[in-house]
């Protein structure tokens, strides 16, 4: 939390209220179990989500308490499981689909985008599928290309899903739980680097809304917008500004649909210059959509163009030397501000 | 109608399903369930020549024994999923063909308010998760729905219906073994008519059929997909079997499209030959088939057929009225229902 000293409306929703500090990975697993405890049509089910709880160990414990029955371990069959939970979701029950890596989602696209997304449509809005994909985003874990994408603009792209970005434990709860509850196909992205990320937590029940912006940090001279992880990257950037006296404002849009659009063209108004900032591959990426909201949405208040940084346009490589090179980093984003500030 | 059957005149009912007592007006129900689909379809291929209905039509004429067989050995609350050929399944599942035609010519009172159209025709209330314009996904939407129906023990059954090109697809395999490991209550049943499209399946598929469910440990059987009666005595057994918690069951029904991949689909002699498809509207229709044995077996007669059908034909003439009357869909449904 310590990074997050100035977010505004996490500090308002929490205000005065007993927290707790809490990983990421303690904040996913707190919201699936208050969310199977509250609703039996919530189940979990995945490739190795039960005794083993994920590689990331994110789901330890859940089967202790839910069963089996409910933590469903499944072959390696990612568009046959998720098929599955599309299926059961049409029928009443509220899946949540683990995708290991979301370099695996490439694998389930008819169930996501032909499926999920469209049985609503197609029906006439007869049928619901109330369904969330769990993945993961981000590189520098030394995975190479196949383990290390960050694919959320894909399903951001496509009309019917909804897609949800945490960076903070706060975050990731209340947004979880709100997946779950939300009556359409969610994918939510976990950066796979950030479960151990530590922050304050509340100890009663709260959710957050979709399509909520949050202002991680205010600030007057630049707009610094970013996603997931690269909210630390731009704080990080932010810390290193303020030591020349410029002051970055960090929002943090949480969701890419539903996007709220607002929050980042007044804030880019009130300081008159913005950095997009995603780990997404940076042509026709999530940073191209978020700069044109802004570009269109603040065009007469900008002093410079809208910039975007996202990861370098290459398959992930594997050596570490090559690999940092590809994503974004507090230096890149704090040379970038400075430029635009006129401060080269 | 019922007051001039035959059937009130022979005092025993048949024992003809698997041993199962089959009232033979119930075998006169799945004749009239027959005529109505391939009445339905005739209007299909009437309004498609016509230019009346945009899109595509993939014409279920020749099918007919599968949807019936089957569907009526379903309850209304059992699930089914269907394909891009679906307009069978959705009649015999027991939807209404005003909304039917409705849908299939984009107007407003469709089963989907226009917005799907023939290929994804869906109807909720009869358990008809939909039709599917993806080669096999119903598959994977009727094991989620079976996975649901045990899971809230709701004693429900799925089935879903897909071609023999559907064969070809992986996620058909990856839920057959999620199926039988969970003995989940789906029945799969494989629409044998010999094409994908406009490629013989034995160019397209290699080994046995039938080895593929039994690799996986799930019981299969091949069946007369051209007698109503041999469909229905499987598909029943496979049913209660799933329902009863034995898990899933596949059933290979040998088939035949009388028409093309779809209606446009006019010169077909490059892959398959005028005496073939002779020969299966000739020797192997459904129609015949059932009519032939209720004559032979004194269950009915020439007049109580020809009532049905005639009761099917004017039932769909005035389905296609209503639809063509009907109303598009105002420009503001555009973008509703896109988020629930």
């Amino acid at each position: 939390m310590s990074m997050l000293k100035t977010s505004e409306s996490t500090a308002g929703a929490t205000n005065g209220k007993a927290m707790r500090e809490l990983t990421m990975a303690q904040a996913v697993r707190e919201a699936l179990a208050e969310e199977m405890r509250r609703d039996a049509r919530v189940f979990i089910m995945g490739e190795d989500v039960a005794e083993a709880g994920t590689p990331f160990k994110v789901l330890l414990g859940l089967v202790d308490e839910f069963g089996t029955d409910r933590v469903i371990d499944t072959p390696i069959s990612e568009p046959g499981f998720a098929a599955i939970g599309v299926g059961a979701a049409m029928t009443g029950m509220r899946p949540v689909i683990d995708i290991m890596f979301g370099d695996f989602l490439t694998l389930t696209m008819d169930q996501m985008v032909n499926q999920a997304a469209k049985a609503r449509y197609m029906s006439g809005g007869k049928f619901m599928v109330p369904i969330v994909f769990r993945t993961t985003l981000g590189a520098t874990r030394r995975s190479a290309a196949q383990h290390s994408q960050s694919l959320h603009v894909w399903p951001s792209h496509v009309p019917g899903l909804k897609v949800v970005l945490p960076s903070t434990p706060y975050d990731a709860k209340g947004l979880l739980k709100t997946a779950i509850r939300d009556d359409n196909p969610v994918v939510y992205f976990e950066d796979k680097m950030n479960f151990t990320t530590k922050g304050m937590v509340p100890d009663e029940e709260y959710t957050i809304p979709f399509g909520v912006a949050d202002i991680k940090r205010a600030g007057a001279d630049i707009t610094l917008v970013a996603t997931s992880s690269m909210v630390y990257v731009a704080l990080g950037a932010a810390d290193k500004l303020k030591e020349i006296g410029i002051s970055a404002e960090v929002v943090d849009p949480r969701t890419t649909f539903p996007l709220d659009k607002q929050t980042l063209v007044d804030s880019a108004r009130k300081t008159s210059r913005a950095i997009v900032i995603d780990e997404g591959y940076e042509r026709y990426g999530v940073t191209a959509e978020l700069a044109a909201v802004i570009a269109d949405g603040a065009f007469y208040y900008l002093d410079a163009p809208v910039k975007r940084m996202g990861a370098m346009d290459v398959p992930i490589p594997f050596s570490p030397a090559l690999e940092d090179l590809t994503a974004p980093t507090a230096d890149a984003v704090f040379q970038m501000a400075k430029t635009l500030c006129g401060r080269a | 109608m019922a007051a001039n059957m035959k059937a009130k005149q022979v005092s025993h009912t048949q024992t003809d399903a698997g041993g199962a007592t089959v009232d033979p007006e119930e075998w006169l129900h799945m004749y009239r369930q027959m005529y109505r689909i391939r009445s339905f379809e005739e209007e299909v291929n009437d309004l498609y020549t016509k230019a009346l209905m945009p899109g595509l039509a993939h014409l279920y004429i020749g099918e007919e024994a599968v949807a019936v067989g089957v569907c009526e050995s379903l309850k209304r609350e059992d699930y089914i999923t269907s394909t891009h050929r679906g307009h069978g399944h959705c009649l015999a599942k027991g939807a209404s063909p005003d909304r039917m035609f409705a849908e299939l010519l984009g107007r407003a009172p469709g089963y989907c308010k226009g917005k799907g159209g023939s290929m994804h025709i869906a109807d909720q209330e009869g358990g008809n998760l939909g039709a599917n314009a993806i080669v096999g996904a119903g598959s994977g939407i009727a094991t989620g729905a079976a996975f649901s129906a045990r899971m809230r023990k709701s004693g429900q059954v799925a089935v879903t219906f897909f071609g023999e090109g559907a064969l070809g697809q992986g996620l058909l395999y990856e839920v057959m073994n999620m199926a039988s490991l969970w003995k989940l209550p789906v029945v799969y049943v494989c629409e044998n008519n010999l094409y994908n499209e406009y490629t013989h399946y034995s160019q397209t598929t290699a080994g046995e059929l039938s080895a593929r469910p039994a690799a996986f440990g799930i019981p299969v059987e091949v069946v007369d997909g051209q007698n109503v009666r041999a469909v229905y005595e499987t598909a029943r057994r496979f049913i209660e079997r799933a329902r009863n918690g034995e898990g899933p069951g596949f059933v290979i029904c040998n088939t035949y499209r009388y028409h093309g991949h779809h209606v446009g689909d006019i010169n077909r002699a490059y892959y398959r030959s005028k005496e073939e498809e002779t020969l299966w509207k000739t020797e192997r229709d459904p129609l015949n088939l059932l009519s032939q044995w209720l004559t032979e077996q004194h269950l009915a007669d020439a007049a109580i057929f020809e009532q049905i059908e005639k009761e099917a034909r004017e039932e769909m003439r005035s389905a296609v009225e209503f639809a063509i009357k009907a109303p598009f869909p105002d420009a503001s449904e555009v973008t509703q229902h896109v988020y629930a």
